[in-house]
């Protein structure tokens, strides 16, 4: 055991050594938890821009030690305002290795890896390596790729209850102006991203013939010059929104078109606002989310307080207003959804499979198309990949599936019954029986 | 809560069985969600689908349509979709690779659909947006014009805009234009 000296976050200590009455039940207050965390807790922080460089700085300041953060953009001069970590000087470096530089220069004892890639070159490996998965990202498409990721890593038992074991939590942060969301998922358990997607609003989209033929405001311009007149000038040249030359190009093409308007308001920082849809980021926001996001994490790795259920919403734009939301999981989620457990011998084939879709009682899914990890094994429409796929049909589903005793797959049909048939797209967890002690090298050469 | 105890036995476990499963494919919802449109296509006899990169990449593909009835009667008209990892989240990318003289399409391919920017949903699916695309075929619409001139062709003299889009589609000149053969 580790006797109890002071460290030199005192007010972390009082969350971590003493006892209390709203504490999990596992937590088991000392210094011994405070040395755990130190030495056993892993952490990866997803974005180091805006809410990145607080997450990092607030986790490191509450006590955790093996952090890595990755990003792949490179610091730009209208970072500098609020990602501050970044100098003057650091314009044009990879963001992930400054933010990660800067702090470890500044709290002595942290250890912050660095990866400077797109989030789809790690190998999945790569993000079962850490306890829990902290995001502050600024888009759908990122958020979606982790979520299912860690959800990926997730196993439920017999009773379709998740193994805690598996479980990746993951604490998401997020801002635009003066509102922001911090959020708590623990696949299984709360809601994951995809469960409540609809939370996002839709992209506002101008009708291309308002560009066109009618524009009112500068952002109509704007989006005539970079969607229309791009196009007709640079044919089959894609436009780069991260290309200074291209961005003043739509700048210049959206003033004439203003001018020709009589519009008043086309301006080059608004042409990149639109263009790249930004909204300006307001720094007290982020320090705002990122401080819930951190505490978050720190309340789940130690158990020390309850942590958020499940879902904080932040608004500064008149007054002052937060609430909690707890929202919940859909049931069905292809993504974090235990899905219908099914256990088949290795012998049947996809017909056979197909064909128990629609006898199974939890299903009742005819006229089944089958999907395996982005392979298309079966489907039904259209023709042409019908024809394709047609072969598979007398070709066992386990040979199909790599012959890989545990996986799922997905079933997209007509369910239920007589005249109440609705589409519907399923997750199947598949097991193979009676291959209990056998290896993967064994199966590779028998069967 | 995380339990501590178990991610310590875990880092011990690592450490000594480095040896993971082989690196998966993820499929992202998106692509799911598309394997359902994908498979419950119901088209008309007018309009085709294809897969340039095989039954697998299902994110790329094309829809040609060939009007039965109206100016476009005989023509054939191909069409890229590019779909998003968060579809039906944002709606396809959906571009005319055949130059045509439209109202709604302009000679660079853009489509002005509704329901592929202001008015997509997610409750919309691929089959909702062949089928708008099929009906601009056959409603060209003066209305909502990409194609500046031919709208107004169609407005105020719908039988020069008739002639127009035949000599269009035999491959030949509309003004300074020429458009390919697409009959």
């Amino acid at each position: 055991m580790v006797s109890i000296e002071p460290s030199r976050s005192r007010d972390l200590d009082k969350l971590l050594l003493r006892p209390g009455n709203i504490v999990a039940p596992t937590f088991e207050a000392g210094a011994q938890l405070r040395e755990d965390i130190k030495e056993y807790v892993r952490i990866l922080v997803v974005g180091a821009g805006g809410l990145g460089c607080e997450l990092l700085k607030d986790l490191a300041l509450s006590g955790f030690r093996n952090l890595e953060v990755i990003d792949m953009d490179r610091i730009e001069v209208t970072n500098l305002n609020r990602q501050f970590l970044f100098r003057h000087e650091d314009v044009g470096n990879p963001k992930a290795d400054v933010a990660a530089k800067r702090v470890m220069e500044r709290v002595s004892g942290v250890d912050i890896i660095p990866h400077f890639c797109r989030i789809e070159d790690k190998p999945l490996d790569f993000y079962n390596d850490f306890n829990i998965i902290v995001l502050g990202l600024d888009s759908i498409e990122a958020r979606s790729y982790i979520n299912s990721v860690a959800c990926g890593f997730l196993e439920y038992d017999a009773d379709d209850n998740p193994r805690q074991e598996t479980i990746k939590p993951m604490v998401d942060g997020g801002t635009e102006g003066f509102k922001g969301h911090a959020r708590v998922i623990v696949p299984g358990v709360t809601p994951c991203f995809e469960c409540t997607i609809w939370l996002f609003p839709p992209q506002v989209k101008f009708p291309l013939c308002t560009l066109a033929e009618t524009p009112r405001t500068a952002a109509h311009c704007i989006e005539y010059a970079h969607l229309i007149k791009w196009n007709e000038v640079h044919s089959g040249k894609a436009f780069d929104p991260d290309n200074p030359d291209h961005m003043q190009w739509v700048y210049s093409e959206a003033v004439k078109r203003a001018e020709l308007f009589g519009i008043p308001g086309v301006t080059y920082s608004l042409t990149q606002g639109v263009v790249k849809n930004i909204i300006p980021a307001i720094a007290s926001t982020n320090a705002i989310i990122s401080a819930a996001c951190a505490l978050e994490t720190l309340k789940m790795v130690s158990g020390c307080s309850k942590t958020l259920s499940n879902y904080l919403t932040y608004n500064g734009v008149e007054g002052l207003h937060t609430k909690v939301t707890e929202f919940v999981k859909d049931k069905d989620c292809l993504v974090c959804g235990p899905g219908v457990l099914l256990e088949l011998d290795t012998s049947i084939t996809l017909k056979k499979f197909i064909d128990l879709l629609e006898d199974h009682p939890k299903l009742l899914i005819a006229k089944a198309s089958i999907t395996y990890r982005g392979k298309n094994l079966y489907m039904q429409a259209p023709p042409v990949l019908e024809e394709m796929t047609r072969s598979n049909l007398d070709i066992t589903l386990f040979e199909l599936m790599d012959k890989i005793p545990e996986d799922t797959i997905h079933a997209t049909g007509l369910a239920g019954k007589g005249e109440t048939k609705q589409s519907s797209l399923r997750k199947l967890r598949v097991v193979f029986k009676g291959l209990d002690g056998v290896t993967d090298v064994d199966m590779a050469g028998g069967a | 809560m995380i339990n501590l105890f178990k991610v310590k036995e875990k880092r011990k476990e690592l450490a000594e069985n480095a040896n993971g499963r082989p690196p998966v494919k993820k499929q992202s919802a998106g692509e799911l969600r598309l394997h359902k449109d994908i498979s419950e296509l119901n088209l008309p006899k007018t309009c085709g689908i294809s897969f340039p990169n095989g039954k697998d990449d299902l994110m790329n593909f094309e829809v040609t349509i060939r009007p039965d009835e109206g100016y476009y009667m005989g023509g054939t008209f191909l069409f890229s979709f590019q779909i998003s990892p968060i579809y039906p989240h944002e709606a396809p990318k959906v571009k005319c690779k055949t130059k045509v003289y439209h109202p709604n399409i302009d000679l660079e391919g853009n489509v002005c659909l509704n329901i592929l920017r202001e008015d997509w949903k997610p409750v919309l699916s691929i089959n909702t947006i062949i089928y708008g695309l099929f009906h601009l075929f056959t409603e060209p619409n003066h209305e909502d014009p990409l194609n500046h001139d031919a709208a107004a062709v169609l407005r105020d003299n719908p039988k020069l805009f008739e002639s127009n889009v035949r000599r269009a589609m035999a491959g030949g000149y509309v003004g300074q234009t020429f458009f390919p053969r697409c009959v």
